[in-house]
């Protein structure tokens, strides 16, 4: 796994912002060079040294623990040194601006910088104000490049392509970073992008994003390869958007009557932590065309891939 | 009645046809009104028109209707029972009575209930009440927010397959706007209807009456009738974003009626509503603090009655209810601010809508098509219509033969009845539910 063996390497870029704007270019790139590093990942001796003396920093003012987790394995076994920085115990709390929390961690000259924000927008303007690399691990309801990314990657090892598979992204579109991403990149890649939720769960204008919108699961899951489970957040199922959750899992929750709309060799997704009983079966969530965990090993993978193609573009003086 | 007593007729389905012959046909579905006859055979109408006007299929029971109106059985769209939690007020039984003797085969039951008919296990019940003790259809509105609150949305889609045929925020409105659109847009996904009582609460809040001179001079505290028409148009404005069906329940001036208009001109899914005593009544009818006449939203000026009347008459409004809601003595004779607020009107509704006819404010037709097939329509059932296949709901009247409201005789369990006293002409001689005669004038109710 290093860049200079694959010569169709192409991502000319400093910061991981965004998916949209991506090229299919750039994000095979991408894949083929996370595709290297879950072969990696799998071998006995997972360490290696693309990052050797670079500091990579997680800015979280999210709590989250699988990203958070999975970027910092990456940067670690790229040979970074990692630091982790959680809201709870930055200054952030007393009353810092996000500049100026920006600031000051590009004071202590870190490389990379890994950053996940509650505001849409917060991880652009940050990199703004900083000189290293800069990574979206989640900005509001607008992006999750990686997640869409290693999403992607999961399907391609699984099914050997994206383009012409017809994905339905189903749930909590309308809060949904996890989605916007998954939308440009599937996009990109030439599938078929179907929105599955009640509409008080979707954005205005949804299709207008390059997908077809469905309000009926059984109607949305027909004939797809990819269902792909979004989480509902516990506080959005009491009545505020959806009356229950015992409501919403009839109607929206993932069960086999609604799967069998779908192809038999059809993939189940969940980006996690599932809601087991809310969004999704307990029984289908463990399923045998589940690959939900397949989704976490290849977040690994891609972040290390990410990782590497930004340390391309990092002053070597 | 239920299709389990029409099983139970005699095996040859000869013998099991009974002929209405010598009617006057009026069939506002189709607008026709003519002299005929019709034939109900296991509980649906088989056969009608002119050839039957003298001559009945052989060995079928024959009824002389003596030329008087058959007509499609009303259907009600906004009565509140107190079953569950109120029964000293009324029954799905007594209301049932109340409706069979008013010539209504259909009520929809509305979900001010205690508890809130907010859950499914309501809906079993208030269904599974109905069908043991009831003798006309019942429907149930379900409460579109949970408790009636107007905060969170009930489970809409589970309701609706237990049966619920419309959602109701009952006799108070969604404040919250955010709330009444989230209504609107989940209830669009599964088709469901929401009806919408319009009055903003914060206008209304201590208001006895309709706010003008009549409430000036006596001492009450009144409500603007734009506290109406302000709902009206926010709730017209979140249907246009939304795309929900939508139904104000009962207007009351000529304002919010326009609103209403001219969100039909621009081809919303909107329909409305107007209450028999909003037709028939003023605020001036209050006299001396008559608290029978308190209802919501309140009676408003003579011009408003005028105006709902015209409406009617040129198909903007789009169906009547009685807005039956029984009020025990306890609650009524009170001084007027502190009396309850509400007017049975399931057994004068069609007598009381026909004084509309008889003043030539409104055509036959049209003013039983308010009562049966655009409620029917509105809210998709089968009944509503004289046509062969429909259920045999119908009801059997003379509409000019005059009498006197005496409110101890009617039916209903509660007596607050605003037309107590009144002289009506029209009177339901016979109702049937699916081919069964559930009410005969002059007969005993049973059961």
């Amino acid at each position: 796994m290093t860049i200079a063996a694959t010569s169709s390497f192409y991502f000319p870029r400093r910061h991981l912002l965004t998916c949209e704007g991506l090229s299919a270019k750039e994000i095979n790139s991408l894949l083929d060079l996370a595709d290297k590093a879950a072969e990696v990942n799998r071998q006995i001796d997972k360490k290696r040294d693309v990052l050797r003396g670079r500091t990579l920093i997680n800015l979280f003012f999210e709590v989250s623990t699988r990203t958070q987790s999975s970027f910092e394995l990456a940067g670690k076994r790229l040979g970074a040194d990692v630091m982790n920085m959680n809201v709870s115990t930055s200054s952030v709390q007393k009353g810092e601006t996000l500049i100026d929390t920006a600031m000051t961690l590009n004071a202590m000259r870190p490389d990379i910088i890994v950053v996940r924000h509650h505001a849409a927008g917060a991880v652009e303007l940050l990199s703004q104000k900083v000189d290293c690399s800069v990574i979206n691990a989640g900005d509001g309801a607008h992006e999750h490049p990686t997640q869409a990314l290693l999403d992607a990657l999961t399907i391609r090892r699984a099914k050997g392509r994206l383009a012409g598979l017809t994905v339905a992204i189903c749930g909590d579109i309308l809060h949904s970073r996890v989605a916007r991403s998954n939308i440009h990149v599937l996009n990109t890649l030439g599938a078929r992008v179907r929105l599955v939720a009640p509409s008080t769960l979707l954005p205005p204008a949804a299709d207008r994003l390059g997908a077809e919108v469905f309000t009926d699961m059984w109607e949305g899951l027909q004939g797809c390869d990819i269902v792909m489970m979004l989480r509902l957040q516990r506080e959005r199922m009491q009545g505020a958007y959806v009356p229950s959750t015992r409501e919403y899992y009839h109607f929206f929750g993932l069960d086999h009557d609604k799967l069998s709309r779908a192809k038999p060799d059809a993939l189940i997704m969940h980006p996690g932590p599932m809601n087991r009983g809310v969004e999704i079966a307990s029984a289908i969530a463990d399923h045998s065309r589940s690959v939900i965990q397949d989704q976490v090993e290849m977040g690994v993978a891609v972040r290390m891939a990410v990782l590497e193609a930004l340390a391309r573009h990092l002053p070597n003086q | 009645m239920t299709p389990a007593a029409a099983k139970s007729g005699p095996a040859t389905s000869d013998a099991a046809a009974t002929a209405f012959l010598n009617a006057r046909l009026v069939n506002p579905a189709s607008g026709r009104d003519e002299p005929g006859g019709l034939v109900v055979r296991e509980g649906l109408i088989s056969d009608l028109g002119p050839h039957l006007r003298r001559n009945a299929p052989a060995g079928a029971a024959v009824i002389d209707c003596e030329g008087h109106v058959l007509a499609p059985g009303l259907i009600d769209c906004q009565v509140f029972t107190g079953d569950p939690g109120q029964e000293h007020r009324e029954t799905l039984k007594t209301a049932s009575f109340a409706a069979a003797a008013g010539g209504v085969t259909t009520i929809v039951c509305m979900p001010d209930t205690e508890p809130v008919i907010d859950q499914v296990a309501l809906v079993d019940y208030v269904q599974r009440r109905a069908r043991e003790r009831a003798i006309v259809n019942v429907r149930i509105m379900a409460a579109a927010t949970r408790g009636l609150k107007g905060e969170e949305m009930a489970e809409i889609g589970l309701l609706q397959r237990a049966g619920a045929i419309a959602f109701s925020n009952g006799k108070s409105s969604i404040a919250n706007t955010r709330v009444m659109r989230n209504v609107l847009l989940y209830a669009k996904d599964f088709g469901a209807l929401v009806v919408h009582h319009t009055e903003d609460p914060y206008l209304s809040a201590g208001a006895a009456m309709n706010s003008g001179e009549v409430a000036t001079r006596i001492g009450l505290p009144g409500v603007n009738k734009a506290a109406e028409t302000i709902v009206v148009e926010r709730d017209v404005r979140l249907v246009e974003i939304t795309g929900g069906r939508y139904h104000a329940a009962t207007l009351s001036c000529a304002e919010s009626l326009d609103v209403i208009r001219k969100a039909k001109a621009r081809k919303l899914p909107v329909t409305c509503g107007v209450s028999i005593n909003h037709l028939t009544l003023n605020e001036n009818d209050i006299g001396p603090y008559r608290t029978f006449f308190k209802v919501r939203p309140p009676l408003r000026a003579e011009d408003d009655r005028a105006a709902m009347v015209r409406g009617l008459a040129a198909g903007d409004i789009d169906v009547i209810v009685s807005s039956h809601d029984p009020q025990d003595a306890d609650v009524k004779r009170r001084p007027f601010a502190e009396a309850a607020d509400g007017a049975i009107g399931l057994e004068t509704l069609l007598a009381a809508a026909l004084r509309l006819y008889h003043n030539d404010e409104i055509g036959l037709l049209p003013l039983l098509r308010a009562m049966t097939i655009n409620p029917a329509k509105l809210l998709g059932l089968p009944a509503g219509r004289l046509e062969k296949g429909a259920p045999a709901d119908l009801v059997l009247f003379d509409p000019d033969v005059p009498w006197v409201v005496d409110r101890e005789q009617l039916r209903a369990r509660s007596k607050n009845s605003p037309f107590d006293e009144s002289k009506l002409q029209g009177r339901v001689l016979r109702t049937l539910v699916a081919g069964d005669t559930v009410y005969q004038y002059g007969e005993r109710p049973r059961g």
